[in-house]
């Protein structure tokens, strides 16, 4: 995170909010507070964090839910959707109107909206939903088509498939026990939705494996894929560290990034879904990392060692310094390269300037280039060794075309 | 009435003796969204090492009661980033900056003493001996006096003079006052106490420990009586040794319970986690606390529960809203 960024103006604050409402909606609850200063700073995506159990708590930990919507009424309001799974959350849906609670957002970075208009397609799973609808409004302000594709165990799980079916042009419904909609989970789904809404973007919300089956199915038709991840937060401002999931840098570089202030929403491709839950041999500060200058000098000295997957890191010497000759630079460098006519990604979560066009060329090239990391298998020699060759003449073509290829679309 | 709230750190003067506990405020920036990070004593970072470092497996939280385990096993970009980065950033905005130091070996510490004596700015160094979440598990540098004072020698010769260096201790030992005279020997200015206790959680659903690292740092209001305890018995056996305290401070009447037992500052650590501007709020309270019971002068306080009874309520003003009878009801 830069300074710029987190500097920003539109920075989270911590208030103190009234509880308006806590309501039951089937297996949730969803809960509106009064707080203006948190509304107005809000874009889709983002979350809150609430000190839960009163001044005298023995629960110490910030509950984190993202944001499902916020209203003009009473100043500014913030609605968010629990599940009661420990004490923590039982004492919220013992909340009442009036009630006053601790609260600090809007935390984490917003869904990246497209430039143009594109059809994109919304994924949720259980109450991770929630903060798809407000995503949906801005989609549809910038002419977007939106289709909804939302799963969970029972249909009393699904959360918003009401709404989902009266906002969206089209809405799947999935269930487990078929007891709403199709009978299933909803990347079962995916393949006929992509289809029949011609989706070029897709923003997913859910449980870990979901958006894991997800960004592999979307790989196979080249779509992007922003997902909000679910971790384990204590603090959700970033200086707890508890919430680090490995993530693909634009560096390409694997770092253990903070799921609060590097997140929620990633790439789906830049996130080591595999690896979640355990730290990458090569990741950042890992015992397999090593630092860039000493790799450099291996290189210079000719004395790369070929076939160790750490050479063949993309991105690690020449990602950042050439364009690559297969996708050309049509795209205009944006992140999600080679999509040019659709799903171009803007991130207005980011300050003016912050990342400038060097910053989303570096990006998009590098991020691609780590997208090829895992289809690629890790190729072995051939692999690294094109990449070497990129590293010498400070490009990584060779390593990037060699691994979209590997991937085999 | 305005308190003199000034509290020294070694030899240096602090506005306040309320500062940020290592590994809770990162170096700073987070809580610069919420609180004036000048305002505050000073910002303890995260322990900076010498090299990157990833940390450990998630899930790496896991909530107890009134307190938490961590076991983020020191992730952290390394002591060349920091000092690019969040030590100017933290100059930058006025900040005091105790730096945390944590390493493998006793020449790691040095270096990196010698690598933040070499950097303007340093405010003082915080050597954390006492870890519990790396390799050689409970196992640390400060489980033992020979290898703490190893460590605190080595960081002292290399770290420049004037810059205090203080020495992070674990509760988790028989005896605290060995190894804290143990690091005074070996040049402390002064000691940090306490570090988290090692802790363990079984999740009995899936029946397995819930923790990655299977064992992590138990922090919170769970541990402000063994800190308490620590930083009572330290004050006793070396009163003239400076205490940076910590352990579960939640409010400035935490605050003042461990300097009344002997701190000169106290650091503020977990309660962040659901309170980013705790600081500056305990700070606020910190003053009351000591407005209430007619206390003009923090240094006053500090260590004053080791004084007999007649001493204490020489201290107390005989006007103030709280006697030493109710302060016994407010516990």
């Amino acid at each position: 995170m830069t300074h710029s960024e987190i500097d920003a103006q539109a920075g989270p604050v911590q208030v103190r909010g009234t509880v308006l409402t806590v309501r039951r909606v089937d297996a949730y609850y969803a809960m509106t507070l009064v707080a203006p200063a948190v509304a107005a700073r809000f874009k889709p995506g983002q979350f809150v964090t609430l000190a839960v159990g009163g001044p005298d708590t023995s629960m110490l930990l910030s509950r984190a839910f993202s944001i499902h919507d916020v209203r003009p009424d009473h100043g500014g309001t913030v609605e968010f959707v629990f599940a009661v799974n420990g004490r923590g959350t039982q004492w919220l849906a013992e909340r009442r109107a009036r009630d006053v609670l601790d609260v600090t957002g809007p935390l984490g970075k917003a869904f990246p909206l497209p430039r143009d208009p594109a059809n994109c397609l919304l994924i949720g799973g259980g109450y991770g939903s929630a903060p798809l609808f407000s995503l949906a409004g801005k989609l549809k302000e910038r002419h977007c088509q939106v289709d909804f594709l939302l799963g969970a165990g029972s249909g009393d799980r699904v959360f918003g498939a009401l709404t989902a079916r009266r906002t969206g042009r089209t809405a799947i419904i999935t269930t487990e026990d078929g007891s709403l909609g199709t009978r299933g989970v909803v990347t079962d789904m995916l393949d006929q939705a992509i289809h029949d809404g011609r989706t070029d973007v897709i923003y997913a919300c859910g449980p870990m494996p979901m958006l894991r089956q997800i960004t592999v199915l979307a790989r196979r038709y080249d779509i992007p894929v922003q997902a909000a991840v679910e971790e384990a937060m204590a603090c959700g401002i970033g200086v707890c560290m508890t919430c680090v999931l490995p993530v693909i840098g634009s560096d390409g570089i694997t770092r253990m990034s903070r799921a609060c202030v590097d997140g929620p929403v990633f790439r789906g491709e830049s996130v080591r879904w595999d690896e979640v839950g355990t730290i990458p041999f090569d990741a950042f500060g890992a015992p397999g990392w090593e630092p860039r200058s000493r790799r450099a000098a291996e290189l210079r000295n000719g004395h790369g060692r070929g076939g160790d997957i750490r050479v063949g890191s993309p991105g690690a010497g020449g990602a950042e310094l050439s364009g690559q000759p297969d996708r050309g630079r049509a795209d205009g460098g944006e992140p999600d390269g080679g999509h040019a006519d659709r799903g171009r990604l803007e991130s207005d979560d980011q300050p003016e300037g912050s990342r400038a066009a060097r910053g989303h060329a570096a990006r998009g090239r590098a991020e691609r280039a780590s997208a090829e990391r895992a289809g690629a298998e890790r190729a072995g020699a051939d692999r690294a060794g094109a990449d070497r060759a990129g590293a010498d003449r400070g490009g990584a073509a060779g390593g990037g075309a060699a691994g979209r290829h590997g991937h085999g679309r | 009435m305005a308190v003199d709230l000034r509290a020294k750190l070694g030899h240096i003067e602090l506005p306040n003796p309320i500062m940020t506990a290592s590994g809770c405020a990162g170096a700073g920036r987070e809580l610069a969204q919420f609180i004036d990070v000048s305002k505050i004593g000073a910002i303890v970072t995260k322990s900076v090492m010498l090299n990157p470092r990833s940390g450990r497996p998630t899930p790496r939280m896991a909530e107890t009661p009134s307190g938490m385990l961590n076991s983020i096993g020191l992730q952290g970009p390394g002591v060349d980033a920091f000092l690019q980065r969040d030590l100017p950033w933290l100059l930058s905005r006025g900040a005091r900056a105790v730096v945390s130091i944590a390493g493998g070996t006793v020449a790691e510490y040095a270096d990196l003493a010698g690598r933040l004596s070499d950097a303007a700015g340093v405010t003082a160094i915080e050597v954390n001996i006492s870890c519990p979440n790396v390799e050689h598990r409970g196992q640390v540098f400060a489980c033992n006096p020979d290898s703490s004072a190893a460590v605190i020698e080595a960081v002292r010769a290399r770290a420049r003079y004037d810059i205090p260096v203080f020495a992070k201790l674990s509760p988790d030992v028989t005896d605290i006052v060995t190894i804290a005279k143990a690091c005074v020997s070996a040049g402390a200015d002064g000691l940090s106490m306490i570090n988290t206790l090692l802790g363990m959680v079984i999740d009995t659903d899936t029946m397995r420990p819930h923790l990655a690292g299977l064992t992590g740092g138990l922090s919170g209001p769970a541990i402000r009586p063994i800190a308490v305890r620590c930083i009572w018995q330290v004050r006793e056996a070396l009163p003239g040794v400076p205490i940076i305290g910590m352990g579960g401070v939640r409010t400035g009447r935490d605050a003042l319970e461990l300097i009344l037992a002997g701190a000169s500052m106290v650091s503020v650590g977990t309660t962040i986690f659901h309170d980013p501007s705790a600081c500056s709020r305990i700070l606020h309270e910190l003053e009351e606390e000591l407005i209430a019971r007619g206390v003009d002068r923090l240094a006053d306080v500090v260590g004053l529960a080791h004084q007999p009874p007649a001493v204490t309520a020489r201290t107390l003003n005989p006007s103030s809203r709280v006697s030493p009878s109710a302060r016994v009801r407010r516990i």
